[in-house]
């Protein structure tokens, strides 16, 4: 079904161009209607350049897309537990080194690609992803995000957002939701000192399958960490998902960047805030309609809504201040 | 099909190795690809060794030193599914962080094989040998071998791969070795030569698979032929995964035995019949049950105590997943007495875990003989030959008196 070799002339990502390319993550799984993970994996898998190996951390996309006797994978696929995708990552890996300086594999190469959720990534699987990226295995982690263990009935992770209810930090009379802010995942994979690691939103399709293959092309590990919204564990408008990739950009909750050999730029949607400090909407654009931050919206909790918009504000900032210093 | 030539005259040569050291060079001979590993005493030896060879280029492997045992293991399985012949280590702690990925290595069907310098569990922490922590591992659907010497251990390594590999079984093999006693003491070894094992392991031959398209193509990931592996399962299809494992473990037995014999004509060195070997039972009327190092020295106390004329007998349990029930209970069949040896405790369970299975196999015999449970070494404590006298002299009073006062006892401990 794949190409035997690795592609290496320029791909523009035209429509055109994506949608002759084979699928790699098959309809007929079982993700839930505007699924944003499995709208990032089928988009992701359309940016490969030659044959690769995926494997994937237990979790929403992980269920949805292996039942068996069927799949929603044309290509060769592993799962084996929720904090495993980069530790699987370094097993194929290394197989693959050594069966290629033995003549047993036909490929002259083979791209890998690790999926993992948050909860697979911030928390459970951030030892084996570590530890990866340290022994340098030539791989592509991509963290799909949608802020939550969704797969075991929305419960809050390190990646979600202060405020944000969830089954384990149900809005309360005394709690406002989630009592901590999210991990800054991209800063701990940056100071793993990889020589790619980026931020992406499907919203902006083009630039997040550049940095699929940016990855990619990368000799040794690389991150990229895309935002993906849960319509269920939301409790947002399925119809919606793509508007929130949007306006998370927009409001600088999800600013999309690259940092390529220690180096912060960020990528169009976010340079153009940048430069048009007034494009920046209040966070309460993006928080609205999502119902687990539907309990901010009263004077009890007004100032949670505060912290949230001041500490974007603050990430915003230092976020452009390492553009400055590393430029 | 491999070939094998096994009727040539094999030259070996005698070394110096302590148990890790004889596994590591067995290790080195089997030409595995992938040693994915985290070390751990009395496991620390095998890695340390291997990585020597890494360092000096006296092996093609790609060594991964995973920043821990689940990861190492995870590794493992994803480097076995890719098709590469792997191999790990591990003991105590480190074997009980894998727990949950030893399920999903035999659920998956990869045939590693991973060497377990037996130790016991914290707490308290104790790093010195006992069996506690691959007998709390005995339902993860790994088949497990234990050694009596390094000897045996670097035998059995070989043994190991065939078996793990073998198309009938395609499970993954833990060889277990007493920590220190047979880890860390220096013994004299017999090794084959490189080309000898070379042919007796042979490559990997990998188990062909039909695809939805109706290929049938080798079980590993390959771009080539995609294939789904570790998938979920929802009840109409889980069990007859789990069944399918339960069938490999029944051919292993067969397997493990015709491996064994091959391997005895060409070094000349046979254990029992793989699975059990006894020691003066024919005839015996009381008899031990031991699981790996301490058959040594009960050897030596039965050939005191028939001196005095006792008519004692042992069996060491080789094989013990999958259980060799039929070939324990015929050869109890005519023993009066005998004591299981566990260096494990089942909390709670009134005995250890070689215990439940002999006495469990031991329902159906004819002659049902008293089957008593002794508990030794704990934490690395010494049992002495004196020590076995007496379970041996316990046993005798079992068989006169017809008694059995009781089920389970502690060998050597303060009470
Ligand atoms: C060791 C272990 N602990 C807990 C679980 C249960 N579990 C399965 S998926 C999951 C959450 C997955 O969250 P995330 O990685 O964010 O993926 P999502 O489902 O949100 O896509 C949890 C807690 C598990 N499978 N394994
Ligand atoms: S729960 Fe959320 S992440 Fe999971 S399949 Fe449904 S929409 Fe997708
Ligand atoms: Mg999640």
């Amino acid at each position: 079904m794949e190409e035997q070799k690795v592609t290496t002339q320029e791909w523009k990502f035209t429509a055109k161009d994506i949608a002759l390319k084979p699928e790699g993550f098959l309809p007929g799984h079982r993700a839930c209607a505007g699924c944003g993970p499995a709208n990032v994996l089928r988009m992701v898998m359309k940016a490969t350049r030659g044959p690769t190996i995926v494997t994937e951390a237990t979790g929403c996309m992980e269920v949805v897309s292996s039942i068996y006797p069927y799949t929603s994978w044309s290509y060769p696929w592993l799962h084996t537990a929720f904090e495993t995708a980069a530790a699987n990552a370094s097993g194929i890996e290394a197989a693959l080194k050594v069966l290629t300086k033995k003549g047993k594999v036909k490929q002259e190469h083979i791209d890998i690609i690790a999926f993992a959720g948050d909860g697979g990534t911030y928390d459970i699987g951030l030892q084996a992803l570590s530890g990866a990226v340290e022994r340098g295995h030539d791989f592509l982690f991509i963290l799909y995000d949608n802020e939550g263990y969704m797969n075991t009935g929305i419960q809050r992770s390190g990646g979600t957002p202060l405020g944000a209810a969830t089954t384990t930090t149900p809005a309360g009379s005394v709690m406002p939701g989630k009592m901590q802010n999210k991990k800054p995942i991209t800063d701990i994979m940056v100071a793993h000192d990889l020589e790619y690691v980026a931020t992406a939103t499907p919203y902006y399709w083009k630039d997040m399958l550049q940095k699929v293959r940016k990855g990619l092309e990368v000799e040794g590990p690389a991150f990229l960490h895309i935002f993906a919204p849960c319509p269920r564990g939301w409790r947002s408008e399925p119809a919606k998902t793509m508007e929130y990739t949007k306006l998370a950009v927009e409001s600088c909750v999800f600013p999309v960047y690259e940092v390529v050999k220690g180096k912060y730029e960020l990528s169009t949607p976010s340079k153009l805030i940048q430069l048009a400090p007034q494009k920046k909407i209040p966070i309460t654009e993006y928080l609205k309609g999502q119902g687990r931050y539907r309990h901010l919206f009263t004077p009890q909790h007004q100032h949670v809504v505060d912290t949230l918009q001041r500490l974007t504000d603050e990430r915003w900032a230092k976020l452009q201040k390492k553009v400055e210093q590393t430029a | 099909m491999k070939k094998n030539n096994l009727n040539q005259e094999t030259t070996q040569e005698l070394m110096a190795l302590n148990g890790d050291e004889a596994i590591a060079y067995a290790v080195k001979q089997c030409d595995v690809d992938v040693v994915a590993a985290y070390p751990i005493t009395p496991q620390t030896i095998i890695v340390e060794k291997y990585s020597e060879y890494v360092a000096n280029g006296e092996v093609q492997t790609e060594y991964v030193c995973t920043e821990s045992e689940h990861s190492a293991m995870a590794a493992c399985i994803a480097s076995s599914a890719t098709g590469a012949r792997t191999f790990t280590a591990s003991a105590s702690a480190g074997l009980a962080l894998m727990h949950e990925m030893l399920f999903v290595a035999s659920g998956c069907r990869t045939p590693i094989v991973m060497a377990v310098a037996n130790r016991a569990l914290s707490a308290p922490l104790n790093i010195n040998g006992d069996q506690s922590d691959s007998m709390a591992q005995r339902d993860a659907g790994w088949i497990h071998l234990y050694v009596e010497n390094a000897q045996e251990a670097y035998d059995t390594i070989m043994q190991a791969f065939r078996i793990a590999e073998h198309l009938d079984v395609q499970l993954p093999v833990i060889v277990g070795l007493d920590g220190f006693i047979v880890s860390h003491t220096l013994e004299n070894v017999d090794v084959l030569s490189d080309e000898s094992v070379k042919n007796f392991v042979g490559e990997r031959v990998l188990p062909n698979v039909l695809t939805h398209e109706g290929k049938t193509v080798p079980f590993k990931l390959d771009p080539d032929n995609p294939m789904t592996m570790g998938p979920v399962a929802m009840p109409n299809y889980y069990f007859e995964f789990k069944r399918q494992q339960e069938e490999a473990m029944k051919n292993a037995l067969t397997v493990i035995q015709q491996v064994h014999d091959e391997y005895a004509k060409l070094s000349g060195r046979s254990y029992g019949n793989a699975l059990i070997e006894e020691y003066k039972l024919d005839d015996a009327e009381v008899a031990t049950i031991c699981v790996g190092s301490a058959a040594g020295t009960v050897k030596d106390v039965i050939d005191e105590l028939r001196a005095e004329g006792v008519k004692a007998g042992l069996l060491r349990l080789r094989t013990f997943r999958p259980f060799p029930a039929q070939e324990v209970q015929k050869a109890l069949e005519n023993v009066k007495a005998v004591a299981v040896m566990d260096k494990s405790m089942s909390f709670g369970g009134n005995g250890g875990a070689v215990f439940h299975e002999v006495r469990h196999a031991m329902y159906d015999s004819k002659s049902h003989p008293f089957v008593v449970d002794y508990i030794y070494g704990l934490g690395g404590r010494d049992t002495s030959p004196k020590d076995f006298k007496k379970v041996y002299s316990d046993l005798h009073l079992i068989a006169h008196n017809k008694r059995m006062d009781k089920l389970v006892n502690y060998v050597g401990l303060r009470e």
